[in-house]
């Protein structure tokens, strides 16, 4: 089904015009980790007007919060979390300039419908291959909130980071879809 | 009587907790090779063979399956002729687990407390210890770490006595269909059935001990959980929820007498990894 494509960060306009739903991609570049702390505070700077710990716009968030790197290793496993927790969250961060987000398992209606609004994609990783994930990280650095441990934010450099397209900017939805399609009920 | 000092335990918990989080369960990979070779969808194949190769570096690289090494959640059966000493065994489980999650580099996902301030425990303590009394004078230990994006999917509800076996059946396959991708399909399902509110939670936990190759003792539950796996199978949720014909690896029931007015059901879900490891003390 699935042939694999090649994307580089920052994505463009053209990038994200092209993706469909269920292509596997390998992506290369920078991008940064947030789960639910760290989303919390993204919002309330947001909200407070204050500067964010990184550039939001063209961003890429990937859903994770690593296990620790053994010495003289890049990271420890990292794969991504389950990003229903985050939707209360991304329509904020989309209106700030996120451009893509990494995560697992269905997003709310509100967030597919975002991000057609804000031309925004959300890719699924492999839940549970971290090792795998790990693979692909080339650099990895705390940039912010290093006091939530795992949830803090880093910043990192990946190659070939293995992802889907779940949903595109038009709607398109790999799970609704995908389900469907094998539903044998 | 059996003597054993409690400190004899420290070691064993460690061990399990980095085996259970490096090595995958020879059960988990013989049931995702039974399922690769019947799945349909081409991604869905693709998904279960990332997974085989993740098996395949974790160990090798001596990292966990999974960023998420869970809570550890650990079931004690402590034979009634053993004779504890030397300290505190909940706190010599503890300690186990905060040397295996601290030496093992594996992740700290517990909070202190759950509104307040949410701050890192540090070391993953405490541990959900579950100690039964049994026969005998050894300690058996399993412990099982179990991520949050999988527990967070489970269920429970009192049904009503008349809603009975139908309604049991479909209240299973309503919570999985709802998970959906989230819980990291294909996933293990745990029902408890019977006892009272907390007893059946209980015992949707305690039913995913039972080895993934293994069918229920009893061959008329035996028969529910085939047609439950079948049912699941057919939503057409698949590995990661991307669709295919692999939703859940195994359904597993344990029932309980209940009183005259109830019917509790309690579902745990489990991710397809599966992690656990168990150790004897003699």
């Amino acid at each position: 089904m699935s042939e694999i494509k090649h994307l580089n960060t920052p994505l463009n306009p053209a990038d994200l015009e092209k993706l469909q739903i269920g292509e596997k991609i390998l992506l290369s570049g920078k991008i940064h980790t947030a789960r639910d702390a760290a989303h919390q505070r993204l919002v309330e700077l947001i909200k407070t007007g204050r500067s964010l710990p990184f550039d939001m716009r063209s961003a890429i968030i990937f859903y994770a919060g690593p296990a620790p790197a053994r010495p003289g290793q890049i990271i420890g496993s990292i794969g991504p979390t389950s990003s229903c927790r985050m939707d209360k969250f991304t329509p904020a961060l989309l209106a700030a300039g996120l451009k893509a987000m990494i995560g697992k398992g269905e997003r709310s209606q509100a967030v597919v419908d975002a991000l057609v609004a804000y031309q925004a994609v959300y890719f699924t990783a492999i839940g549970g291959a971290a090792v795998v994930a790990a693979q692909a990280v080339k650099s990895a650095r705390i940039i912010a909130f290093e006091e939530l441990g795992p949830e803090a934010i880093y910043e990192l450099i990946v190659e070939n980071f293995p992802v889907f397209v779940a949903n595109d900017i038009r709607g398109n939805d790999i799970f609704r879809d995908g389900i469907a399609r094998y539903n044998r009920e | 009587m059996k003597t054993i000092d409690v400190a004899r335990i420290i070691p064993v918990i460690k061990k399990l907790c980095i085996d259970a989080n490096y090595y995958i369960a020879p059960d988990v990979v013989a049931k995702v090779n039974e399922f690769l070779a019947q799945e349909e969808s081409p991604t869905g194949r693709e998904v279960l063979q990332i997974m085989q190769r993740n098996y395949e570096l974790a160990a090798r690289l001596q990292m966990p399956l999974c960023q998420d090494t869970g809570v550890a959640v650990i079931f004690v059966e402590l034979g009634q002729d053993v004779h504890l000493t030397g300290g505190d065994f909940n706190e010599a489980i503890n300690e186990g687990v905060r040397q295996g999650y601290t030496d093992g580099y594996l992740r700290k996902s517990l909070v202190g407390d759950p509104i307040v301030s949410r701050r890192n425990s540090g070391d993953n303590t405490p541990a959900m210890i579950y100690t039964e009394i049994v026969p005998g004078e050894t300690i058996n230990i399993t412990v099982l770490p179990k991520g949050g994006g999988a527990e967070n999917m489970s269920a429970i509800k009192m049904l009503n006595v008349a809603d009975g076996l139908s309604g049991v059946l479909d209240f299973v396959v309503e919570c999985v269909r709802r998970a959906g991708g989230r819980p990291c399909p294909p996933v293990v399902v745990g029902v408890g059935l019977g006892g009272n509110f907390e007893q059946s939670a209980f015992l949707a936990k305690k039913s995913l001990l039972r080895p993934l190759t293994e069918k229920n003792p009893d061959p008329q539950w035996a028969a529910v959980e085939n047609e439950l796996l079948g049912r699941i199978n057919r939503l057409g949720i698949g590995p990661q929820g991307l669709g295919g014909t692999t939703s859940a690896l195994t359904v597993s029931i344990l029932a309980k007498p209940c009183h005259i007015a109830s019917l509790p059901v309690a579902v745990n879900i489990d991710c397809h990894c599966h992690r656990h490891a168990s150790a004897v003390i003699e």
